[in-house]
């Protein structure tokens, strides 16, 4: 048992249920104090999500739903464990996401491209946006929040603009994509039928899982994966043993910036969501990536769950009824969620602690007889 | 010229305030990123008090009790980063970000459940103060003056005299130089962190009370406050962390962020016909430039980000 509990994965395991059982209680004690009659329906309701339609095809449908919106937040999440590793918090990643989507609409829309186009347009765009927020952290000194979060703004502003030529005329919403230009969409490779013919599901949704298995293979088992970890370990290590620690960071950045674009063609290129030309503020999946990331426990496999479960929370809240709760309080649970992570070192030390402890008793025992 | 005028000091008095926060915390070395959240959960404060206090009182306790509010919100708010991070050693970073979520999404989340309750079908989660924020203006002659603006210079002083002239000022800079050296002559230094968060959420909080009341009588808590608190933190690193500097360089970024909210009015600038999305993105281009020229330079407090372990050499 003890053994069993001193694994590595094994504690982030038990770590990310704390942090999920934690958020889902404060979540559950704030529905308790804006309407405590139907608090506990409600938190069901967002944990039910799309179990709460009455058969099973139209579950089948919404599952759909769930997983279409889960695979760009996974595409976000891998982004910023990537950028991590190299020692680098990629709060950019919402910048990137939003470039990337700007890219592929403007190419499928405006210019009337092929899906494939659409989506490199889009990696090289989130990369591009990644690779200056490198460029400034390597060479420069800045910090690579500040920089991020300047250009996510930045970004959100000009895509607005770009897009605005593609408009719908009566609203601000981008044009259909479907209607105006059916060979941007993703092909779906028959997925949709396995959804009650959910038109939505595409390719997206298993390719954002191999992306995952790749980034776990690329970190662990290459010699590339292997400098990036050793220039986030210590920067100053990796340089004296020869690795270039200034292009790692910025390769790292644009691979990151690369995978947050990605994610963005993975949503707008199914048709799911149209972009708003005057939304105000950046897209949220980038920081929902956050959440997921380190819920994952930093792992790429850990985080193809934990961004199901983010976007299956996060769907659900939109399931409650309006005039009692806010839907927000979906997010009000992730943003508990990931200030729990922070604690997730301070708990495994502590949990590691207790295993010495008990470890060096049990020895001192034996050594007496 | 006159609206940019006073655009651009409200401005600057939103980031001279909520900078000073970011560099009295970092002073003590803590890295506040939570600036942002902070600021949104110190509008909430000072908005709820503006909307519910009784019209009829005087207009200067109705400042006092706002500016009250904010900086109470701000401060409890900031505990947060105080326990995790300076007694829970949890990454700084991590915690700044999801107090920035947790602040927009708690926000949204209480505003919206007070207008359901008062009205079942306002779903929005906008407050309105239109009534009490004359309070937070004087008239002299025709033109109208902030009263916030005298409370960021009053700050800044104050923040100046509290850094370089007094005793816990200066214990709190070596605390974010060198903790162990402070450790060692009996300053405590988990204490003085504390503080110097504590006080950065205070400031941060009548920023964000002074952001949303700028030229506005409601405010969508859904949108946050779009990026000030990284704004602020990018005005306190071309400031070099020292009070005077901030509060020029707040000036600089205001003019710019005042500049898209007036440039209709200027005819010359209306007539190059550029869109909006361009002044609305000037001030994080700005930002990025600034960053990239001061940043390899910076004489940031060496200690800081680091979390504080009495064993460590």
């Amino acid at each position: 048992m003890r053994k069993f509990l001193s694994r590595p994965a094994v504690q982030s395991i038990i770590a990310a249920l704390l942090c999920i059982l934690l958020g889902l209680l404060v979540g559950y004690v704030a529905l308790l104090i804006i309407n405590p009659a139907g608090a506990t329906e409600a938190i069901v309701t967002i944990l039910k999500n799309y179990f709460t339609y009455p058969t099973a095809a139209a579950a089948r449908k919404y599952l759909g739903n769930t997983l279409v919106k889960a695979a760009p937040l996974l595409m976000c999440a891998l982004s910023i464990q990537f950028c991590y590793q190299v020692g680098l918090f990629n709060i950019g990643a919402a910048g990137q996401y939003v470039a990337g989507a700007g890219a592929a609409l403007f190419c499928a829309l405006s210019l009337n491209l092929h899906w494939s186009i659409c989506l490199l347009a889009a990696i090289a765009a989130g990369g591009i946006f990644g690779a200056i927020v490198g460029f400034l952290k390597a060479y420069l000194n800045v910090n690579e929040v500040i920089s991020g979060i300047m250009l996510n703004w930045i970004g959100l502003y000009s895509v607005n603009m770009l897009l605005t030529g593609v408009k719908e005329v009566a609203s601000p919403y981008t044009v259909n994509l479907a209607n105006t230009n059916p060979g941007a969409i993703l092909p779906s490779l028959g997925l949709d039928r396995l959804f009650s013919n959910n038109k939505y599901v595409t390719v997206a949704i298993p390719l954002s899982i191999i992306f995952a298995i790749l980034i776990k293979i690329v970190l662990s088992k290459t010699v590339f994966g292997y400098e990036i970890r050793a220039t986030g370990i210590a920067r100053d290590a990796a340089k004296y043993s020869g690795m270039k620690e200034k292009r790692n960071v910025i390769v790292s950045l644009f691979i990151g910036g690369a995978l947050a674009g990605t994610g963005a063609a993975f949503l707008y290129l199914t048709g799911y969501e149209q972009w708003s030309v005057t939304q105000s503020s950046v897209p949220g999946m980038g920081f929902n990536g956050i959440a997921a990331t380190f819920l994952g426990g930093l792992d790429p496999i850990g985080t193809i769950f934990s961004s199901y479960f983010i976007q299956h929370i996060t769907s659900g809240g939109s399931y409650l009824d309006k005039n009692i709760y806010p839907s927000q309080i979906s997010d009000f649970i992730s943003a508990i969620i990931i200030y729990l992570c922070g604690f997730v070192l301070f708990f495994k030390l502590f949990l590691t602690s207790v295993m010495k402890k008990k470890n060096t008793k049990t020895e001192g025992e034996g050594g007496d007889r | 010229m006159l609206l940019l005028i006073q655009y651009t000091l409200i401005f600057a008095s939103v980031l001279t305030l909520v900078a000073l926060g970011g560099c009295i915390s970092e002073h003590s070395g803590v890295i506040n990123l939570g600036l942002e959240g902070i600021m949104i959960i110190g509008a909430l404060g000072g908005a709820f008090t503006l909307k519910y206090l009784p019209p009829e009182m005087p207009s200067f306790l109705i400042l006092i009790l706002v500016l009250l509010a904010s900086m109470i919100c701000g401060l409890i708010y900031s505990l947060f980063l105080a326990i995790a991070c300076i007694n829970l050693k949890a990454d700084q970073t991590l915690v700044g970000t999801a107090l920035n979520m947790l602040g927009v999404a708690a926000a949204t989340v209480i505003v919206k459940s007070v207008n359901i309750a008062e009205n079942p079908d306002n779903v929005s989660s906008t407050v309105q103060y239109v009534q009490n924020k004359k309070a937070l203006v004087a008239n002299i002659g025709s033109t109208q003056f902030n009263l916030f603006i005298p409370v960021a210079v009053l700050a800044l002083i104050l923040a100046y005299v509290l850094l370089y002239k007094t005793r816990f000022g200066l214990r709190l800079m070596a605390c974010g130089e060198h903790p162990q050296a402070a450790d060692s002559v009996g300053i405590n230094v988990f204490k003085m962190r504390a503080w110097g968060v504590l006080i950065s959420g205070m400031l941060a909080g009548i920023g964000g009370i002074v952001y949303i009341t700028a030229g506005v009588s409601e405010w969508k808590f859904e949108v946050g406050v779009a990026g000030f608190g990284f704004l602020a933190l990018a005005v306190m690193i071309f400031g070099q962390w020292k009070p005077v500097n901030i509060g020029l360089a707040a000036l600089l970024f205001g003019f710019f962020r005042a500049l898209s909210n007036v440039y209709s009015g200027f005819d010359f600038l209306a007539a190059m016909k550029i869109p909006g999305s361009v002044y609305n993105m000037m001030p994080y281009i700005i930002s990025l430039i600034v960053l990239a020229l001061t940043s390899s330079r910076s004489r940031a407090p060496k200690a800081e980000g680091i979390p504080y372990d009495k064993g460590s050499r």
